[in-house]
């Protein structure tokens, strides 16, 4: 099958424009580059497709391989519609993110931060235990008096 | 057998619920349980040693099983057998079981909390342990291996407010889930080679199997390491005393017939066919001496009884798997002599400590003082537990001990200096014994000097039973041993006559065992009396070998360890992970891809038509223009023309579907981001917020350049024709369709857009949620409500910041007037927010909009269009009135909120799913009707036409939400003000840059 460079080349370049913004620190410009993406993307599903044809409308005479390949349209279609929602779910969290912190920002997760500096000592884990020799301490059934300061020899 | 088991777990299922009727008598009913189960065991007890042990499970005269099929692919299955290895330790398992659960019902108290679950576990462990010894398949063992683990876990940590017993519990876990896993591979490695787990089975092709060699030699030694992990042998022993943070009668039960004896039972299960692999004797020989010295060592030492049992319960454990690792058949028989002994005498001994802390407070020699007389008859019982621990006539401790040196002896002559390295080991462990056993009933019972007697309330008898009960065991064996040696002989039968067989007896002359004895006896009590130097002694010297030290600087190390490597990768820098995640998607397919000699790319064309290089050229300046924007909204545009440029690249290359879509969603998104982004500021940054651009730039340019390689490659590697050849034809007969794209989403491949549909109604849900936080917003404005031009008061004006004075003049009067007004809600604006001209634009447009918008679902099946297409236009209409109208204008348009909207779109989908089955025929077949109605004519209606019906709902709800979310609800939000002044209210906010 022959390869269109025109739609390969534009598919290049929106994907490094795509992944360029995707990296930013820009929460507006994350989305845009997750859009370029979905459109690259798209792209390079549509020229997987094969060359242009007729349009995949039904035509008794036509012969299957005169159509433009159905299959990655369904797909795209497909892909063009959640692209919407997951923008427009996306402005929501841009929106949110706005109103609480009044920052457009990916900040960096304080959480993650302060696992990687938390320190080996665990106080469940390894702080010492007293040694208890009674499993029914402050019960009030249990005789008082019989317990004192642990004598010094065997 | 099946039986038993479900009935034990069935009742301990229940047993929370009994509590709450009847408290803390509960238990009562849960010792019945295993104690019927211990009846029924001993009524058919000749069935079960009368058999011929060696015969596999469905063998003639085979001991009895029940055998069913559990999952056959992976080999597994439901087998029990109850065989005499299996009969005698059930005898432990559920006598002590029935005995503990009768004990616990004096030892806790009605206002207890959680008693249900600490008598629902205990018996689940009594029920688990069953199991373990009563399966005849190595991963149903293991299940119950496993169940004994973590039932354990929960009682050890049962006093869940005591950080020692969560922690204990936690060791516990850990190193025996350790052990448990290792063993799980030596018995894959075994069933592996046996082709089948059923455990009666490999017992009798052991042979063939010890044939293999080393092999079967490193699958035994890891199922070893399993056993010796549960027993608490060095070096996994720390866990044990640990153990003991668990209520009382737990640690009774774990120490004497559950969980430690676990390990135990696998050896000697194991034992008749692989005792002459290659690791075998060793390791248990010498873990079990290095076990037993140490045991005795600490015990010595301990001042809290229940720790000095613990440690005496380790010194016992490595005695009872250095007897087994002997193997000879004298020696399993003295090991499970001894085993029985020990269970009898260390129960008692455990809930004779439980009954002095529950009357006295406390387990501490140094405070307890003259009890032998306060209960004399808890003196007795534990002076007779203690004599058999001590191996001190006439008990049966002492006959098993006997049987002991015996086989010791044997074992001594025939393996020269290992034996009497050995002999002589076991003589000082026993001494040892002899000396703790002694230390404890003197530091319980003995009147101290220098010290008050200990106040201590008599013992009720019924809370005495159980000891009794054990402590007549304990000594009515030791006269009759032979009815306990006919139990046990069935097994060791399975290792053949022994050169000179020994017998269980209290009395056997003046033999060198005797002698072996008394020689125990005597060091052992100058080691008592020695106490005190003894105590200094050990004081002085360093414990040599410490495996808890060396266990928490095991888990120390992979503490440190773990917070490098989460320190390392888990940064919190969104950004760090996608360069993480983009860097291995750039290198490696394009590694692969040139590693592999894929086809170089070739055939090239430079463009279909023409236009696609005007197209694309348009596309790139936008992008790029996108990238080089500072001001939000202008980037927000130039993404929008490459996506309009897709709209013409679709139309070009012969796909209007996608044409008419991505147009449609483009205009929709557009709206979206301007409706969503007004209240954040316009520029995107006040300085550049990261560096790094030269990185980025490059893993952008090598990520584009990479793919248009991978894609040039994968289309040139194309070899087979596409399956959609075959579309066109299966649309239109199949289908009932012309429109093949249409046909594709709704039914060749409607699970997809199913499961598409889905998404989008979640999004839709995510995006309210996001914005009205407490629930979707459903409740509905309506314009009666809404007094005239109060709507988006002191937002912008449209026309400018500052319209005409004329302009707004008439704005007014249109106001005024409501009566006419073109819209239902357009008086609702604000005079400076209204457009006549929109208005009235909106007003002759929507209907006919919204028309289209179903002529496109409707005609979708044959021409371009469909659910999709239409429901996005409908959307638009519907965005079109929310700007000319505003949001009480949104409102009134739209009754049927969108929540419903979408719901009843999926269940149209859905039904279309699921009617075809009343059919017979697959989810989503469709059917075309053809039918004639006057006026109309002929019509063909495809059932897959009520599917695309439940898509364009859902497209017209999501389209809703967006833009009652981004749109009304902001609108209320910023009310009275222009929706960037919330810019203000943040005057030092540099947005862009890191709080």
């Amino acid at each position: 099958m022959s390869t269109n460079i025109t739609l390969l080349i534009v598919m290049g370049i929106l994907f490094a424009v795509g992944i360029y913004l995707l990296l930013e620190r820009s929460l507006t410009r994350v989305l845009l580059g997750i859009v370029v993406l979905g459109n690259g993307v798209n792209l390079l599903i549509l020229s997987a497709g094969g060359r242009r044809g007729e349009a995949p409308l039904y035509k008794s005479a036509l012969d299957a391989q005169e159509y433009s390949d159905p299959l990655p349209q369904a797909l795209i279609l497909t892909a063009i519609v959640i692209t919407f929602a997951v923008t427009a779910f996306m402005l929501g969290i841009i929106y949110r993110s706005w109103v609480i912190s009044r920052a457009d920002v990916v900040a960096d997760d304080d959480e993650d931060l302060r696992v990687s500096q938390q320190s080996t000592f665990d106080f469940e884990e390894d702080s010492p235990v007293p040694e208890d020799t009674t499993e029914f301490e402050g019960d009030e059934s249990v005789p008082a008096g019989n317990t004192k300061e642990a004598g010094p020899s065997a | 057998m099946l039986l038993v088991l479900i009935a034990l777990f069935a009742v301990a299922g229940i047993a929370p619920f009994i509590f709450r009727v009847l408290g803390r008598s509960t238990f009562y009913v849960l010792a019945a349980v295993p104690a019927l189960a211990f009846v029924w065991l001993v009524a058919n007890f000749s069935s079960f040693t009368g058999t011929d042990q060696s015969i596999a499970s469905g063998g003639p005269n085979a001991p009895p099983s029940e055998l069913y099929s559990w999952i056959g692919p992976l080999n597994a299955h439901l087998d029990f057998r109850m065989d005499a290895l299996s009969a005698v330790l059930c005898l432990l398992v559920l006598g002590v079981g029935a005995l503990v659960l009768f004990y616990c019902a004096r030892y806790f108290k009605n206002e207890d909390p959680h008693t249900g679950a600490f008598g629902a576990q205990l018996l689940a462990f009594a029920a688990s342990m069953f199991g373990l010894v009563t399966a005849d398949d190595m991963l149903l063992l293991f299940i119950f291996w496993e169940l004994t683990t973590i039932l354990s876990f929960l009682l050890i940590g049962f006093n869940r407010t005591r950080m020692s017993a969560r922690r204990s519990a936690l060791t516990a876990l850990m190193v025996t889930t350790f052990g448990g896993l290792t063993m799980l591979a030596g018995l894959i490695m075994l069933g592996h080679a046996a082709g089948t787990y059923r455990i009666s089975e490999i017992m009798a092709m052991a042979p063939e199997l010890t044939a293999l060699g080393t092999y079967i030699d490193v699958a035994i030694a890891l199922v070893l390491i399993g056993a010796i992990s549960k027993s608490a042998l060095v070096p996994f022993h720390f866990w044990l005393p640990g153990a003991m943070a668990a209520p009382t009668p737990v640690s009774a039960y774990l120490h004497a017939a559950a969980m430690v004896k676990a390990g135990i039972y696998l050896v000697a299960r194991l034992a008749p066919g692989f005792d002459q692999t290659a690791f075998w004797q060793p390791m248990l020989l010498w873990v079990g001496l290095a076990t037993m010295l140490i045991g005795g060592w600490r015990a010595l030492r301990q001042h809290d009884l229940k720790l000095l049992l613990a440690y005496g319960t380790v010194s016992q454990l490595g005695f009872l798997i250095l007897i087994l690792g002997m193997g000879t058949p004298n020696a399993y028989l003295a090991g499970l002599a001894m085993m029985l002994a020990h269970g009898f005498f260390k129960a008692t001994l455990f809930l004779i400590v439980g009954i002095i802390d529950h009357k006295s407070g406390t387990r501490d020699i140094h405070q307890l003082s003259g009890l032998y007389k306060s209960s004399p008859l808890l003196f007795v019982v534990a002076a007779i537990a203690a004599a058999s621990m001590a191996g001190f006539p006439p008990v049966f401790g002492f006959v098993a001990k006997e049987a002991v040196f015996e086989s010791l002896l044997e074992h001594a002559r025939g393996n020269g200096a290992t034996g009497v390295v050995l002999l002589i080991g076991v003589v000082i462990g026993a001494m040892m014994t002899f000396a703790y056993s002694a230390r404890f009933l003197w530091g319980g019972f003995a009147a101290k000097a220098g010290m008050k007697t200990t106040t201590f309330p008599k013992v009720p008898l019924l809370f005495l039973t159980p000891l009794l009960v054990l402590t007549a065991a304990t000594v009515v064996f030791a006269w009759i041993p032979q009815v306990l040696e006919g139990a046990i002989a069935p097994y060791i039968g399975l290792f053949g006559p022994a050169e000179d067989p020994i017998h269980l007896g209290l009395w056997h002359g003046f033999t060198p065992a005797l002698g072996l004895s008394i020689l125990t006896m005597v060091i052992g009590a100058l080691l008592f009396l020695g106490r005190k130097r003894i105590f200094a002694f050990q004081s002085r010297v360093p414990p040599v070998f410490d495996a808890e030290r060396d266990y928490k600087f095991l888990i120390t190390i992979l503490d440190n360890l773990a917070i490098w490597l989460t320190g390392r990768t888990q940064r919190g820098s969104l950004s760090f992970y996608l360069v993480v995640i983009l860097t291995v998607a750039l290198v490696l397919p394009a590694t692969t891809a040139i590693l592999l000699n894929t086809p170089a790319p070739g055939n090239f064309i430079a463009f279909d038509h023409p236009a696609q290089l005007v197209i694309g050229l348009i596309m790139v300046v936008g992008a790029i223009g996108a990238v080089q924007a500072n001001r939000r909204f202008l980037a927000v545009l130039m993404v929008s023309v490459s996506g309009y440029g897709m709209a013409a690249i679709f139309a070009l290359q012969g796909a209007p579907d996608l044409a008419v879509t991505q147009l449609l969603v483009e205009t929709i998104v557009l709206v979206a981001f301007v409706l969503a982004l007004r209240a954040l500021p316009v520029e995107l940054w006040a300085k550049n917020p990261t560096g790094h651009r030269l990185g980025r730039a490059l893993i952008g340019i090598g990520f584009g350049a990479s793919m248009i390689y991978i894609a040039a490659t994968s289309m040139a590697s194309r070899v087979a024709d596409p399956i959609s050849l075959a579309y066109p034809e299966l649309a239109y007969t199949g289908g009932a369709g012309k429109n093949i794209v249409n046909v594709t989403l709704v039914d060749m491949r409607a699970w997809d857009t199913f499961g598409e549909i889905t998404v989008l109604a979640a999004a839709a849900t995510g995006v309210a949620s996001l914005i009205f936080v407490r629930g979707r917003g459903d409740k509905r404005l309506r314009v009666a409500a809404v007094p005239s031009g109060s709507v988006d008061h002191g937002s912008e004006a449209i026309g400018g910041k500052n319209p005409s004075r004329a302009g707004l003049k008439v704005a007014r009067t249109f106001a005024a007037s409501a009566r006419d007004s073109w819209l239902v809600a357009g008086h609702t604006l604000a005079p400076e927010r209204r457009s006549i001209t929109f208005e009235v634009v909106t007003r002759l447009l929507f209907h006919t909009i919204l028309l289209a918008s179903v002529y496109l679902l409707l005609a979708g099946h044959n021409t371009p269009g469909g659910g999709f297409a239409g429901g996005l236009l409908a959307g638009l209409a519907l965005t079109i009135r929310y700007l000319a109208g505003g949001r009480v204008e949104l409102a009134e348009a739209t009754p049927v909120s969108p929540g419903t909207l979408m719901g009843t779109g999926l269940g149209l989908a859905a039904l279309t799913a699921a009617v075809p089955l009343f059919f017979g025929a697959q989810m989503f077949t469709s059917a075309a009707i053809e039918f004639t109605w006057p006026l109309f004519g002929e019509h063909k209606f495809v059932t897959s036409t009520i599917f695309d019906i439940g898509v364009y709902l859902v497209v017209v709800g999501l389209v809703i939400d967006v833009l009652r979310s981004l749109g009304s609800e902001i609108d209320d939000r910023s009310e009275g003000r222009s929706p960037t002044d919330t810019h203000d209210m943040v005057s030092d906010a540099e947005t862009g840059v890191g709080r």
